[in-house]
Parts: C-alpha cells; structure tokens; sequence
C-alpha cells in the first residue's frame, strides 16, 4: 500500500523546508542569556531553607539569628504570605488550588515532603544568604510519613491533610483520605464483552516516580519597587502563568507585574509551576533590592514536580480473530502532597488508542509525602499505555496475530467516540500503524542472536490548544517581525517564523521571530501540550492575515483601484482585473510610509481544534544475560506530525521524547530512604541516558493535517515520550524470555528475572543433568 | 561556607610545610574532581586548598623497562591516557583511567586523586592493587613507601598520615608474556559509578597459554578495593578453561562483602564480582598472549 500523502505536498515554499533557526548561533556560541545569566545592580543573593523530614508538623519558627547575621538583608517565612482563599485555578496543564498553592511555597503549619520551603533569606552573597538559613531554628513534630500509592490509599495510612475536597467521579465532597480525585469513564458493559471474550488478559504493573530532568536548574530574580511595579526574570515555560501564579500567591494585580522570560534550558512541564518567583519577589519586597534565587540540583529533585508513580490493573478481552470486545484500567497514580490531575489525564489517554465496546476506566489521584507532581511530557501516558501495550503484546503472542496487525485492526479512527466522550476528528493512528509496518526497519529480520528480540508499542497524547497572541509588523523593507508570547523551547523561533514567511510569500530568514516579555503581546497560555506550534503558529496566521488585510488598501492606493479588486495570492498582492504586474510585500514595503504609514497585524485565538497525536515505536534490543544490561541495536520512531513546519525540529522533538521515554523506562526512578528521604538527588544516581546509552533514533514522519489548523499543524513534542515504556518492556521481555511488569528495567532487575527463570528451569534440569557427561573445557 | 585559602607551590618542600598541621582542613587539590564537590556540597570543611599541579616532582611520567612507570600525582588520566608505554605494557591501567568520569572530567582527574580520595569504588586501584604498585609519600619526616594494597584503609580513609601528600606511584616492569585488564559494571555506558568492579593481571607461560601468575583485584564490593588472591590462584597453571574461569569467579563472590544501595543489592553485586573477574581474565589472557 502507498504511503499516505500530505494533501498540500509540494504545494509549500517555506513550510517542510530546513533554514537554520533563527536563535542558532546564540546558543551555539553561549550568548544565549538564561535565568542564570541575569545580574543586576545591587543584586542580592537568596536562599532557602527546607524541610528535613518527609512529613511533620511545624512547632515554632525562629528567624532571629538568621536576622542578626551580618550581610542579611531580609527574612521571609509563610507568614509574609497573604491568606488565600479554598479556590481552584488553572495551571498549565494542571490545577492548583490557591490555598495549597501558597503553603506549597512556603509551608505554615505542615512539611509535607524533604525539601519543603520553610523560610527564605535575601543576603549581599549567596554564603551568607545559606549560613543565615542554616541559622533559622524550626521545631518539628515528626510524622511517619506515606510514599507508595496504594500504601497512601489504605484507612489506616497518614493524612497529609485534616479535610480535603474530593472529587469522586464528579461529585465534590469534603473527605478524610489521601484520595483527591477518582475519574471514571464507561463505555458498553465491560463484563459482559469479557464473558464473551476468547482471550482475557489481566495484568497489574508498576512504575516509580521520575523527574523531567531538565539541565538548566530553576532561577528567578525580582525586583519590587517600592511603588509597587515588579519584575521577574525567570526561565520558564510561559511568562503569563508566571505572572499569573505569583499575582495569585501574593494577591497583586496582573498589571503590576512584569515577567521576562530568559532563554530556557528545558522544562518538559517542569517549569509550569512557580517555586522561586514568588520568594524572590517577597523579599525585594522586604529589602528594596533586587533579588537572585537558584536551586542546586539536589533542591530540583526532592523539591520540584517530578511526574507520578503508579500502580495499574489492566485488564483486555480479545475475540479470536483480535478484536478487543472489552477493557477495563484500575490505577492508581501519585499526586504528591498536595490535590492534582494527573490521573484524570491518565485516564483520558489510557484507551484511546483503541475502539474499545465495553469498557471501564477507574483512576485515583493520590497524595503521598513527595513534592506535588507536575507535568511531564504527555503527563500520565506513559504509565497508563505501559501496561496496555505490555498486554497488546501478549495478545498478540497469544493470538499468533502481528503486533501492528493487531493494533491496526482496533485502531482508533475519525467518528468514533472515546471513552471519555469526545468524537475523535481526523486523526493519524491508522496510517501511522501503516507507515510503521512499511518501515525499512520492520521488513528487516528481527534479531534473531540468544538474548536479542524486536519490540514495538504505541503511544498517544490528547495535546492541548488554549490561549495565542501574536503580532506582525511589516519592516519598511517588506521584511517582516514577528512577537510571540510563547517561550521557545524547541525551535518554535523558527517555526514561527516559517508560518509567516509562507502566509506573507516572505523567505524565513526575511522574518524575524522573537519571545516577547508580559508587556510586549497579549496573554499566551504557556508552552506545553504540544501546542506552540499548533496554537501560537495559527495567531501567526491571523497576524499575518491581519498584516495582509491592512495592506490591500495600500495597494489598491498604489494601483488606483478599488481595494475589493486585490487579492493576495501565491505570495504576492493581485489585481482581479488584470493590467498590474503582482507586488510582492517585500516591494510595498518602502512604499509604506506614502501610503498610510505602519502596518502591523494581531492574532489572538483561544485554540480548541488540536489534533492528537499517536506514534510508535520499533527497537531491537540485546540483554546481557549476566549482567542484565540491556543495549538497544536499532531504534524507530514513526509519528503522525500533522504537518511538519521545520521537520528538523519534529525529528528533534521525537528523538528526545524517545530519548526520555528509553530512560523513564530502563534506569530512572526515585529511590527514597526509609524516612522518606530522596537519596538519589544528583545525576550520578538519577540516571537519565547519556549520549551513549541511546543508538541513533531513526525517525518516519507521517503527514496527517489537523483539519482544525490553517497549516494542518498538530501538536508532536509530548506523544513521543509514551510509546519507549512499553517498547522496551516489550523488546526485553522477549530477549529473556520472562514479562517484567515493573519498571525501570535496570540491570539489577532484569538480572533477577533472568536468575528466577533459570533456577525455577534449572530444578526441572538438574535431575538430567546428573547422568550428564561433563563437557570437555575449552582453552 | 566559609572562605578558604588557596596555594598553588611551586616546590615540595613548600607544599608539605604548607600541609603540615593543617590537619584535616587542608585539602590536596589535583584534578579537584571529588574534592570540590565535596566542599561546595558541604561534605567537607576546608580551611585551605594546596593545588599540587606546579610542583615538577609530582608531574612524572616515565617508563623505564628495568625499573617500570614512574606516575606522578598530579598526571592526569587524560595525559597518562596518551602515554604510549602506558598503553603498551598496562593497558587495564590506562583502560581504568580512562573510565573515570568523562572525557573532560579525565583531562582534570588523576589516579593519584583517584587512590587518595579513598573510594571503595575507585577504578584505578583495582589495576595497582594487581600491578604490585607501590606509592611513594612524603611528609615532614621524610619519604616512605606504601604498597597499592595497603593505601586504601576503609570507605574514604587512606595509610596518608597528617601532613603527607603522595608523590607518586611506581608500577614495577611486566614480566614478558603479562598483560592485565579492568572491567567494571555501570548501568550506562559512561558518567556512572563502579557498581562492581574487577581487575586481572597475568603472565602466561612461554606456551602462550598457560597461566604462569595471576593476580586479581575486586572494587565496590567491600569497604576498600579487595585483593582475591584465591582466584588468581585459580587461574594459576590453568589455560582458561570454564572450570578454571568458574573458580576464580566463585572466589570474586566469596570475597565480595558489599552493602546494599541505590547502585545495586549485595545479591546482584556479589554476582556481578564473578561476572567481571571472568571476563577480565580472560581479556588479560588474549591481550597477554597477543604480547
């Protein structure tokens, strides 16, 4: 069968092209300027202390001596912090209720997890700014503290909270329980489509906490004057939800804050939620000094959201011939210490690959001693699809059915309805299951040699599209300026630029692209559900429409005709009636100034026609069977991109979602200690893959335009973190011949399952064995 | 953190009056790949850093076939990586050196820190320890010597006495027919931490194929590097064969005595000890028979 074809294939100029990003050198040569980088006159240096225990009740304070050291300039604790009321807001992707928000920042009555703010201090350096922390005296009531998630769900558990509000499949209500949200979704009846079912599966998996990891640590610097105006610099994934957060924390009014976003050095949904911003601006407050906050490695791990923990049960009924007649998913997902929905996201991911008739999701977001989990790329996918495509595989074993066979044949396609409601639009499982099986690298043989196998899995991500602004200008050359408020974190500098040079018939490098500050663009939701480039590249598109409509007029002044007769077509301004040569905007751009002056276009949109997004994922793998160290020999990644505005950053974006997907599944997890206490806080022992721990990531881009997108663009970053769990599982499960249902698969457990295998066949063996003649030694 | 003074002499003598009485608060700066991060993390207090990087006597690197290497503390990994006599007659020591961290990280790290810094895991002491190496210290009452085996005394302790800073360390020539081998477990592939680790140096017989001497070394596994001189008893007269292969690693396991942490369980480590002593045997053997 043919590859699927973009309906506009070769009908684009800039669109699908490779210039060099726009912000390349800057970074490739250190100027870029990140948070750290941020100086200031007069700057003071702050720090923070934290929590040492995982779980207590705070009995006193004591900042005094930390007050009297010489050099310290201001003390903060939670009592600085405005009371806030019991109120949910919006965050990114997630949620936050403001009263948690702000005993988040800084803890009051209660530490609810190592490394918990307790009090901040402002000092002329950073070593004093630590000693005089060191000095604060905080007296503790020491409580046992809960990190498993099914531990946390039992009566008997600690509470992290007196009285929660609770919503359990829809209905809040005020509980005693770690339990802050159950989401429940039905489709048919599940039990009878498994009484009907030739085939059921039932298999429960888990999956340990990791961190996004990103390399830049997190940085703010503020600076309150005492007339009230305030600015942030910070590296973040969306300066407006910055504003926004510290605005609600410290009750200001959005207009007298002022955020600068510096260049980010990743955030992967780590950098949504605010930790130093509103300390910093606390105690500029308190010391009319510009004031510097960094966090240590240390402090990133045991104290910024890492993504959940999770328990599952998933349950599939197949009929002979593949099709799945019923399934249902119980889990159980970590939210950290404080209310999230995580979970719920988990939920909503967890059958969508499939037409599933009869089907039950039960999700529980739970709180336990850890810092309050944060988004992650495709946040609470991967845990969910780990154990569905675990048990695809098995089926597929099973039924003697190719693996991609058996997912075509139940794959999710437009019309059909998930079991979370929505009707799915045009969407690419099916050709990106096709492109898949007509991949060079699934026609290869498999690997074949002892110890060796071939997995593959699937993944999804539902993407997000929410708030846009952005604006045109036309330069008086005709070249063109674009602002956006979207950080740019994965070449969406360039892709920007690109939309608008193609709506503008401009080349990319005519256009300049720039992330602008909270007082240069209207508001723009953050950069994170795969949807800068879908939402802010379509307020590209109306800004430059708007730039186009402006300059109509101009151009009928030029022409001296109506200015109904011109139309802008194939990159240039056109007369309907003949008799003009077609002007191009760089030509009308000198003759701005005669015929009306400026001209700059505006785009805002609330985006709400993203395109999900699936993938999968192909890796031979080979296990050292004494070690249980696994290396991956070849790996693939197919994905439906929608379309790939500069397909460099596409592949970009899947080779590091695969990279960090091959990592959440073999080697990271959090490792406490009995107290609750993170012991792996540093990238020694947290290990995120270096660059010689994956292969080359082959990557097949499959073209299926998001009809809800001028440009067919869907979002692509987050979906490729998914499908690497349950393709490792899946790939090493074969080599050794035992199913790990754990993760990570890290040498020491794989090892293990290898040893359980061999002694529970070696017992079988033994009794042949003895009448065995030994095997001559080799030399 | 408090200031501290900072001295980089230019001789010995100045160094070592410098460092004596200074106690513990004085620390021996070479590639400064663990102690700076010890002091900026807290770990360790230091009133003063004495860089020895300038001092002539401490950047030896020399080979001489009576008498062996001479490799000064201050040599880097990276330096000693690049010495083709090095590579030629101790490739498993320049192979441990050349593990330790990144390649950066090698350009500062030394396998004088590596020994001083006193880690169970270190990766070069294993190759010293079967070498036979013997390091040359000086303090205020003059120059002594201290086997490889002996300078390691326990988790991040060492035979240096208050005041002593080691000079080098001196590598007796190879018999003809020896080579030795390092192999150590990770989980990944570089930037990691020796979860277990083993060192193998041999001298075959004229035969090319019998094991004439074998020493065995093993790391991460006990408080200090560990000398298994019952595998390389095992290996001794044989021509690596599996049974032979199989008593040497049995006799890693015995001696192995490790805790259990995040890098990995006593099980999997007492397991992994046998693993690499295995096969660091038997690549000693090829490379001392390709000789």
């Amino acid at each position: 069968m043919a590859a699927f074809t973009h309906p506009n294939h070769g009908k684009y100029k800039v669109i699908g092209t490779r210039p060099i990003r726009h912000d390349g050198e800057d970074k490739v040569t250190g100027r870029a300027r990140y948070g750290a980088d941020v100086h200031q006159p007069g700057m003071l240096h702050g720090a923070v202390l934290r929590s040492p225990h995982a779980h207590g009740r705070i009995l006193s304070v004591d900042t005094s001596r930390a007050e009297a050291l010489p050099g310290v300039r201001a003390v903060a604790t939670a009592k600085d912090l405005p009371e806030l009321p019991d109120k949910v807001m919006a965050s990114g992707e997630g949620i936050e209720n403001q009263r948690y928000m702000s005993t988040r920042i800084l803890a009051g009555e209660k530490v609810l997890f190592k490394g918990h703010p307790i009090a901040t201090v402002a000092a002329d350096d950073p070593w004093i700014a630590q000693d005089a922390a060191a000095l604060i005296e905080v007296k503790y009531e020491v409580l046992e503290p809960v990190l498993d998630v099914l531990k946390a769900m039992e009566d008997g558990a600690p509470r992290l909270h007196d009285k929660i509000t609770a919503t359990l499949m829809g209905k809040k209500e005020q509980v005693d329980s770690n339990v802050c949200l159950h989401t429940r979704f039905q489709a048919g009846d599940p039990e009878a489509g498994f009484a009907e079912a030739d085939l059921v599966i039932e298999r429960e998996f888990r999956t340990k906490t990791v961190h996004q990891g990103y390399i830049e640590p997190h940085h703010a610097t503020a600076l309150a004057l005492s007339d009230g105006q305030i600015t942030i610099w910070t590296s973040t994934q969306g300066a407006f939800a910055v504003r926004e957060q510290v605005a609600t924390v410290l009750k200001k009014e959005l207009s007298k804050i002022k955020v600068i976003p510096m260049e980010i050095g990743g955030g992967f949904g780590g950098k949504i939620p605010v930790y130093l911003e509103p300390l910093a601006v606390l105690l500029s407050e308190k010391s009319g000094k510009p004031v510097k906050m960094t966090m240590s490695r240390a402090d990133i791990f045991q104290a910024t959201g890492p993504a959940s923990a999770s328990a599952s049960r998933v349950k599939f009924g197949f009929k002979k011939d593949g099709t799945i007649i019923a399934a249902t998913f119980w889990a159980a997902y970590e939210a950290g210490a404080y209310p999230n929905i995580y979970g719920m996201m988990g939920a909503m991911c967890v059958l969508a690959p499939y037409k599933i008739p009869n089907g039950q999701v039960d999700v529980y977001d739970v709180m336990t001693n850890t810092p309050k989990v944060a988004a992650y790329r495709a946040p609470s996918s991967p845990q969910a699809l780990f154990g569905v495509e675990s048990v695809m595989d098995e089926a597929s074993k099973a039924l003697g059915i190719d693996p991609i066979e058996l997912r075509l044949m139940n794959a999710a396609e437009e019309g059909e309805q998930r079991i979370d409601g929505l009707k799915w639009p045009r969407i690419g499982m099916i050709e990106t299951l096709e492109a898949a099986r007509d991949s060079a690298h699934y026609k290869s043989p498999a690997p074949s040699g002892p110890n060796q196998a071939r997995g593959l899995a699937i993944g999804f991500w539902v993407n997000a599209g929410m708030q846009s602004s952005a604006t045109v200008g036309i330069n008086m050359d005709g070249t063109a300026n674009v602002v956006t408020g979207s950080v740019d974190i994965g070449g969406s500098r360039a892709s920007m630029a690109i939309m608008a040079a193609e709506t503008l018939g401009l080349k990319a490098e005519e256009v300049r692209p720039s992330v602008g500050d909270t007082d240069s663009i209207g508001h723009t939701d953050i950069t994170a559900g795969s949807r800068t480039t879908y939402a802010t590249g379509h307020a590209v598109y109306l800004a430059s429409l708007d730039a186009i409509e402006q300059m109509k007029p101009r151009v009928a002044k030029l022409w001296d005709c109506d200015p109904a007769e011109v139309v802008f077509e194939e990159g240039a301004f056109r007369s309907t009636k003949n008799g003009q040569e077609p002007m191009t905007v760089r030509q009308l751009g000198p003759k701005l100034p005669a015929t009306g002056g400026p001209v700059q276009g505006q785009g805002s949109l609330m985006a709400t026609a993203q395109g999900s997004g699936f993938g999968l994922h192909i890796a031979d793998v080979e296990v050292d069977p004494d070690t249980g160290k696994t290396t991956i020999l070849r790996y693939t990644a197919v994905q439906d991109v929608g379309t790939a505005i500069h397909p460099a950053y596409v592949e970009g974006q899947i080779i590091g979602g695969a990279t960090q997907g091959i990592g959440w599944a073999l080697n990271e997890e959090y490792v406490h200690g009995d107290k609750g206490e993170l012991l792996n806080t540093g990238f020694l022992d947290y290990r995120m893959p270096t660059t010689l721990d994956v292969p080359v990531i082959e990557t097949i881009l499959v073209e299926v335009p998001n009809p809800g997108h001028p440009y067919g663009v869907r979002g692509v970053g987050e979906t490729p973190i998914v499908p690497p769990l349950g393709t490792m599982g899946n790939a090493i499960a074969g080599a050794i011949g035992v199913r790990i249902r754990e993760l990570p698969l890290s040498p020491p457990r794989v090892q293990a399952a290898i040893a359980a295998k061999e002694n529970a066949a070696g017992k079988t063996e033994a009794a042949r064995e003895t009448t065995a003649k030994p095997v001559p030694a080799q030399s | 953190m408090k200031p501290l003074q900072f001295s980089a002499p230019t001789s010995l003598d100045e160094a070592l009056s410098l460092l004596s009485g200074a106690g513990d608060g004085a620390g021996v700066l070479s590639g400064g790949t663990d102690l700076i991060i010890q002091y900026r993390e807290g770990h360790r207090a230091l009133g003063q850093m004495v860089d020895i990087k300038k001092i002539p006597e401490l950047n030896v690197l020399e080979f001489d076939p009576a008498s062996g290497l001479r490799l000064g503390a201050a040599v880097s990994c990276a330096v000693l990586g690049e010495f083709a006599p090095a590579r030629r007659h101790f490739p498993g020591l320049v192979e441990s050196a050349e593990l330790i961290g990144s390649t950066q990280i090698q350009s500062r790290a030394t396998v004088g820190g590596n020994l001083c810094n006193g880690s169970p895991a270190a990766d070069s002491v294993c190759s010293l320890m079967v070498l036979n190496a013997v390091c040359i210290v000086a303090g205020s009452g003059g120059k002594r010597e201290i086997p490889a085996v002996e300078f390691m005394t326990g988790p991040g302790r060492t035979a240096l006495q208050a005041g002593e800073l080691l000079l080098e360390i001196r590598v007796p020539p190879p018999p003809p027919n020896s080579s030795d081998a390092y192999l150590r477990f990770i989980p990944r592939n570089e930037m990691d931490i020796a979860v277990a680790g083993a060192a193998v140096a041999l001298t075959l017989e004229d035969d090319k194929r019998t094991v004439k001497t074998a020493s065995t070394a093993i790391c991460a596994v006990a408080p200090t590097p560990l000398m298994v001189p019952e595998a390389g008893a095992a290996l001794t007269g044989a021509q690596m064969d599996d049974a032979a292969l199989d008593a040497a690693a049995r006799a890693s396991e015995a001696a192995a005595n490790p805790i259990s942490d995040m890098r990995g369980t006593v099980e999997f480590r007492i397991h992994l000890a046998g693993v690499l002593t295995r096969r660091a045997a038997v690549i000693a053997k090829n490379r001392a028979a390709a000789n």
